[in-house]
């Protein structure tokens, strides 16, 4: 501890901070631009300039580690010079433009000026002027309004890991650009708009559209990915305008993903806004009471085994519920929440979820994944996997795909074959997990799926139990999910029970003719050709591939236009809060099985979702703990067997475009063109 | 007047070959495994004594500065850097130390490194002096196949590599943690002090960086002790400088002379004085471009050192002298430096990146006069909030010429404002 004196106050603080946070623990606020807590730390905007006791200058507090005896001044005339001056210099060649300038009104330097500026300009010279850059579909850049903090250049080349941010030129001349135009290949691009303390670099798609004090908004959490990000929804009326990151330190810090930030633009395209039936063949509009109708006519009186149902990967938990719960007093057995087949059972928590925790991440010392590309499948993970492998001492290896995550790591082998070498305990990597004081490993979907899926979990669990990764204070087993309601679908138990179908026999019975009726609650991810013969009630919020083949439609509400409760793949249950109302007839998505089930006579129990949320808990007593990763009992999963599958692949090629909504949108549309599909184009690509 | 014996550099004018053979007939490398076995304190505690300070402009004391690299192993290596992007206009001394005498340098690389615990130095040269690093490069050459630098450098089982680097020709690579960067092959920009380049320099390592002139001087104290070259020049600013002469002079030179020679004395007795006669001087800046100038009456008097500068507001830095005779237009002077800041400002810091052009364009229509009284004041202001306010000293160097233009010739300034009114309003 060192004891420091900040403008005539005593205070005790940590070695190893800075200044700057010293004053900020002792309530005294430092202007700052270029600083930023999770970034490097650069000290070239010099407005944080403080006075320091037997100093001959004014120092930079954001990088000045404190001192014991230190006695900082921060009110001084000396000080007060220091911003004004700063602040002068900022102005002198930033546009006064902010009437036009989308960053008004959540503006640094605005905000800065009015307590540091000046009333008037004292520079009488031409101001400078710097081309625009193209840095692709999402980040618009205005490179004038640039005050050179670097912040852009620290984030990608730190925290994103691509370096294709840099200066260039020298004194007035230094630009900040990519030097050959390229747009940023990062998934975590878009937060370099966040970081941007002036309007330089500002959001493409949401450029002109509104200004954040017209914004209703709403703290919420993401569902692109099983992540759980935080977010705030800004919404304006009926529609949400942007995405935003909430500061959560223990799942995604401040930053989020490119698509949880801009698939929002989805949620006004595709939209499902009234009940449909099928006509002759076709889809046409029809009522609620019309549509129930059709499903009881159907539904009553059939065998509960002759009925399937499919829960999609986006599904809040309530939801599921009152689908459990629905098919139950149905009579059918045949409900899986697994779209994507993955050989994931409903029993041990500790064998579905990610033990390790995000935050734990920062405390493991070597990695193993299997089957996964935790770049495009959670950014936001890579992003810490990214982030101990920085700070040194932490060793990667990879059984799966050679892909680039942005740091360095061993590539083990592609398939099954490797993975049992290490689950013998004869392969090299062994050592380097054994001798590991806290070693983890992360199965990702590419390898569940598999056919030999169970095999690989049990040789996951094995390698687990022989290197040492499971201790009193350490779980270091994890899956990582794709699928935002899969974790709280298996707490629920939405897997089929005695003698029930998994989601490949829902399909294949549907073909076969064994299940007559089939219940997709916003289920797309899944082979729906199969689908063909069956009567298919799809109840979802866009029309995707599930409403394409659905008899009924039913629309329901995304996931900013309800109170939901999702958990992510920790185990970690947050609450998602409705921002906007869903359109037109479409309802939240229990209270239309609340409905539908009291048309089929089998009325279930609750009528608020108060009433809900006490029976989802009586289920799963976990999803009563808001906000927390309740740690899992180690616990037997998996089933040993034969690994003889092929190689592991990712489940995910376009990150872009994995769910209804982020197809449906155009944001996501153009990305996938900047990024994915990069071959040439013709004439007629338009 | 220094007498030759009592020279450093006997072979600054390049009147003898500069090659290992000759420089061993000047005495160079002449027990060089003596010096060595005498030990690092022996050698920093000399250093100290001898009461050299820094050439390269700060004038920090040398040996203090060699002292503060750890003693103890810290599992890391240890790095001297040399200086040698000699860009400060009015200085040419580094320049013909290598270009003439670079045996002296590579010599006191040895020592110093020695010194201080280096494993190896780096040589880092101005870009367009690619005249002078061949020369370098050859007597580094020369010095490894004569065992003196190396493996057992001169038979003293010390080893040490000398490696000579070109820059790319940017100002700010010659302020020390730009310079570090550079070499580590980034853009030069300066970094955050803390941590010192003691501490945390070369590749991350203890590294110390010292100009030219200071390296190439250490031999020749170790040899004739630190009481000789403390016998020169006055308490605190003592020893054998290299002065750089430039302008209106009749004999523009480099001289090695005495530390606290005053400055008349100076450019009378090796320059050939004055353009036109002492009388017909106007200013003199004293230290290279950064410093600011002196006018005529303070270069009366004033003495050629480190405190007698500082006391008239101006400085010793690299000893270059610029002379103004009644013919310069100062003020259009003072503007070209002005834009030499703004060109080699390298844009990482707020105040120096907007302040240098800002500062640059008031001055180009103070030269015309197309401006207002008030200005001047506003621009005084503006190379306040410069001063520092920036990492590394180049903002306080474009600042100072600045301020001593108009704490001696403001009324030049203001006339030249006042005659450009009436000549437009006529």
């Amino acid at each position: 501890m060192a004891k420091m004196t900040i403008d005539g106050t005593e205070i005790e603080v940590e070695d190893g901070i800075t200044v700057l946070q010293a004053c900020e623990q002792a309530g005294v606020e430092i202007p700052r631009f270029c600083y930023h807590e999770r970034l490097s730390i650069a000290g070239n905007c010099r407005m944080c300039l403080v006075e320091m006791e037997r100093a001959p200058k004014p120092i930079a507090s954001c990088s000045m580690p404190v001192g014991d005896g230190m006695v900082i001044k921060t009110n001084t005339e000396t000080v007060k010079n220091a911003r004004n001056g700063v602040m002068e210099f900022l102005l002198i060649n930033h546009p006064l433009d902010c009437p036009i300038c989308d960053q008004g009104g959540e503006c640094d330097l605005q905000d800065q000026a009015m307590a540091y500026g000046f009333d008037h300009s004292r520079f009488k010279e031409n101001k400078r002027s710097v081309t625009d850059k193209n840095l692709g579909p999402l980040v618009e850049t205005h490179m004038t309004r640039c005050i050179h903090c670097t912040r852009c250049i620290r984030f990608s080349t730190e925290v994103a890991g691509v370096e294709v941010l840099g200066a260039t030129g020298r004194g007035e001349n230094m630009e900040v650009g990519t030097y050959v135009e390229q747009a940023i290949s990062s998934e975590l691009s878009a937060n370099i708009i966040d970081l941007c303390p002036v309007g330089a670099l500002t959001s493409k798609p949401y450029a002109f559209e509104a200004r954040p004090w017209e914004l209703t908004k709403t703290e919420s959490v993401d569902v692109m990915d099983a992540v759980g990000s935080n977010i705030r929804v800004d919404s304006r009326g009926r529609e949400v305008m942007r995405v935003l990151p909430m500061l959560n330190e223990d799942v995604n810090e401040e930053w989020i993903s490119d698509k949880t930030r801009y698939a929002c633009d989805g949620l006004a395209r595709q939209r499902l806004d009234k009940p449909y039936m099928k006509v002759d063949g076709k889809l046409q509009a029809a009522s609620w009471h019309d549509a129930f109708d059709a499903i009881g006519g159907k539904v009553r009186g059939l065998d509960g085994s002759k009925i399937g149902a499919i829960a999609g990967d986006m599904c809040d938990a309530e939801a599921m519920t009152a689908l459990k719960d629905l098919m139950t007093a149905l009579g059918s057995n045949n409900i899986d929440c697994r779209q994507d087949g993955a050989k994931l059972t409903a029993g041990a928590r500790a064998g579905y979820t990610f033990n390790t925790t995000i935050a734990g991440i920062e405390d493991a010392d070597a990695c193993l994944i299997v089957g996964s590309n935790p770049r495009l499948e959670a950014p936001i993970i890579n992003a810490r996997l990214r982030k101990r492998m920085v700070e040194g001492g932490f060793k990667v290896g990879m059984v799966g795909e050679a892909v680039d995550l942005t740091y360095r790591y061993e590539h083990l082998g592609a398939g099954p074959q490797t993975l049992k070498e290490i689950a013998d305990g004869t392969h090299s990597f062994c050592e380097i997990l054994k001798s590991a004081e806290r070693p983890m490993i992360i199965v990702g979907q590419g390898a569940l799926t598999h056919a030999d899926g169970v095999a690989v979990l049990a040789a996951a669990r094995k390698i687990a139990d022989t290197t040492g990764m499971i201790a009193e204070d350490w779980n270091g087993f994890n899956v990582l999910h794709t699928a935002a309601g899969r974790v709280a679908g298996l707490d629920l138990g939405l897997v089929p029970g005695e003698g029930g179908k998994d989601v490949a026999g829902i399909l294949d019975g549907a073909a076969s003719g064994d299940i007559e009726v089939v219940y997709l609650l916003a289920a797309d991810e899944i082979d729906t050709a199969k689908l063909a013969n069956a009567f298919v009630i799809y109840q979802g919020h866009h029309g995707d591939a599930g409403a394409h083949i659905a008899d009924i439609v039913l629309p329901g509400a995304a996931y900013t236009e309800k109170e939901g409760t999702y958990v992510n793949t920790e185990g970690r249950v947050q609450r998602g809060r409705r921002a906007t109302f869903p359109p037109g007839d479409a309802r939240e998505d229990w209270a239309i099985l609340r409905a539908l089930s009291e048309v089929l006579g089998k009325t279930l129990p609750y009528n608020n979702l108060a009433q809900v949320r006490a029976r989802m808990v009586e289920i799963a007593p976990l999803l009563d703990q808001l906000e927390v990763v309740t740690p899992s009992a180690w616990a037997d999963f998996g089933q040993a067997g034969s690994l003889d599958g092929g190689p592991f692949a990712s489940p995910i090629t376009n990150f872009y475009m994995t769910d209804p909504i982020s197809r449906a949108s155009a944001t996501m549309a153009a990305c996938t063109e900047a990024f994915v599909e990069t071959g040439e184009k013709t004439g007629t690509d338009g | 007047m220094l007498s030759d014996k009592d020279r450093i550099f006997t072979n600054l004018y390049g009147l003898h070959d500069w090659s290992l053979d000759a420089a061993k007939t000047r005495g160079d490398w002449d027990g060089t495994k003596e010096i060595l076995s005498k030990g690092r304190d022996w050698i920093i505690d000399e250093m100290k004594e001898s009461g050299l300070r820094g050439r390269g402009g700060a004038g920090f004391p040398a040996g203090l500065k060699w002292s503060f690299m750890p003693k103890e192993d810290t599992g890391r290596p240890a790095y001297l850097v040399v200086n040698a992007d000699e860009s400060e206009p009015g200085t040419c001394k580094d320049r013909e130390i290598m270009r003439h005498d670079p045996h002296k340098l590579v010599e006191g690389c040895l020592i110093a490194g020695f010194a201080m615990g280096a494993m190896a130095a780096y040589i880092y040269v101005r870009g367009e002096f690619h005249y002078e690093a061949g020369i370098l490069d050859a007597a580094v050459e020369q010095a490894y196949d004569a065992g003196l630098i190396g493996k057992n450098a001169c038979g003293s089982g010390y080893d040490f590599d000398i490696y000579v680097h070109r820059g790319a020709g940017a100002y700010i690579c010659g302020e020390e943690t730009a310079l570090l960067e550079s070499l580590e092959g980034k853009k030069g920009q300066p970094r955050i002090k803390p941590p010192f380049p003691a501490n945390t320099g070369l590749y991350g390592s203890p590294t110390t960086i010292n100009n030219v002139e200071t390296i190439a001087v250490a031999p020749t104290i170790c040899r004739r002790g630190a009481s000789w070259f403390s016998g020169f020049g006055r308490e605190n600013n003592t020893g054998t400088k290299v002065f750089c002469i430039s302008g209106h002079v009749n004999n523009p030179c480099n001289v090695e002379e005495e530390m606290s020679i005053p400055l008349k004395e100076l450019i009378e007795k090796h320059a050939g004085g004055v353009r036109g006669g002492w009388d017909n001087l106007k200013a003199i800046i004293p230290g290279g471009s950064s410093v600011p100038l002196l006018p005529k009456s303070i270069c009366d008097t004033v003495l050629m050192d480190f405190d007698s500068l500082k006391e008239v507001k101006s400085g010793l830095g690299t000893a270059g002298i610029i002379v103004m005779d009644q013919s310069t237009d100062v003020i259009a002077a003072i503007a070209r430096l002005a834009k030499f800041y703004k060109h080699e400002s390298c844009g990482q810091c707020t105040p120096c990146r907007e302040g240098t052009g800002w500062m640059w364009r008031v001055m180009e229509r103070l030269v015309k006069g197309d401006a207002e009284i008030e200005e001047i004041d506003m621009l005084l202001d503006v190379s306040k909030e410069i001063e520092g306010h920036t990492i590394c000293a180049l903002g306080d160097a474009a600042a100072w010429p600045i301020q001593g233009l108009m704490r001696h010739f403001r009324d030049e300034v203001e006339d030249r404002i006042t005659s450009n009114r009436s000549r437009s309003a006529a």
